[in-house]
């Protein structure tokens, strides 16, 4: 019996890593084609701005459409293909960190500044915007 | 063009899963009080980053062509690291009530992960 429970419960991990893996590989092909669509404005990274903020947004929104009081029943699997998996692939921390190094050591320290002080507000302003609208579209069950 | 797409699916397929394994080796280790898992993908990706951005510099540079570059740096560490994850983790924890916590989490992040791009790219320029 105790074989056939590891047995399961590998399985059932393999499964997960598939979801994370089919999922971060269709979010980065997406950040890799609004990384050839969106321009630099005046050597501004707004290719990888535009993705952790939209990135930020929907995880907000998904995670909250299918937590515990959510209208959209997701079982985990689903969850980590979403959150883990074309979430975590479409946005990037490791760009954001080499674009703004970049402009530092350029010496646009302004730029630099600039493009930390607006990721991280706008990440987060996303994230929680994502958040607030899933719970509105929550509370409309029912009614 | 197909081979620009087919490096990044390549890379990212093994960043992903390079994330989730070491964000839940981290988690079961340390515990998820704190997004410990993340930020340890998130600095060592900046780290990985600012060698592999030091390395293209130089045109003998396999990194400097453009497959390669899509494989390890689009493909591999864009989908290694996260803000999707960092963004969630800062607003629960701000949301439970730990906004210090939640302070501490996006200022330790963003100065680790500039820190480790810099040492990444300092470290490489030496041995170039």
């Amino acid at each position: 019996m105790k074989t056939v429970s590891t047995k399961s419960a590998k399985w059932n991990a393999a499964i997960l890593y598939a979801c994370v893996a089919s999922g971060g590989m269709l979010g980065s092909l997406a950040r890799y084609l609004a990384s050839l669509a969106i321009p630099l404005v005046s050597g501004f990274p707004l290719p990888t701005l535009f993705v952790n903020v939209t990135g930020s947004f929907i995880i907000g929104l998904y995670s909250t459409l299918t937590g515990p009081d959510g209208r959209w029943f997701a079982g985990t699997r689903q969850r980590q293909f979403v959150m883990t998996g074309i979430c975590g692939g479409y946005t990037t921390f490791s760009a954001f960190s080499l674009e703004t190094f970049r402009l530092l050591h350029e010496g646009r320290t302004g730029t630099a500044c600039l493009n930390i002080a607006i990721s991280v507000v706008t990440w987060l302003a996303a994230v929680w915007l994502g958040h607030r609208l899933a719970r509105r579209l929550n509370r409309l069950k029912g009614s | 063009m197909i081979s620009g797409f087919v490096s990044v699916a390549l890379g990212s397929v093994l960043g992903g899963m390079a994330r989730y394994f070491v964000s839940g080796f981290v988690a079961r280790r340390v515990g998820e009080t704190f997004p410990w898992g993340t930020l340890i993908v998130n600095v060592s990706g900046a780290f990985l980053i600012g060698i592999f951005g030091a390395l293209a510099e130089s045109d003998a540079s396999t990194l400097a062509s453009p497959d390669p570059w899509l494989f390890a740096v689009t493909g591999f560490l864009g989908c290694y690291t996260t803000v999707s994850s960092f963004s969630l983790q800062s607003l629960a924890l701000a949301r439970d009530g730990q906004s210090s916590r939640a302070g501490s989490y996006v200022v330790i992040s963003v100065g680790l992960c500039l820190a480790a791009v810099t040492a990444g790219f300092t470290l490489a320029s030496l041995f170039k």
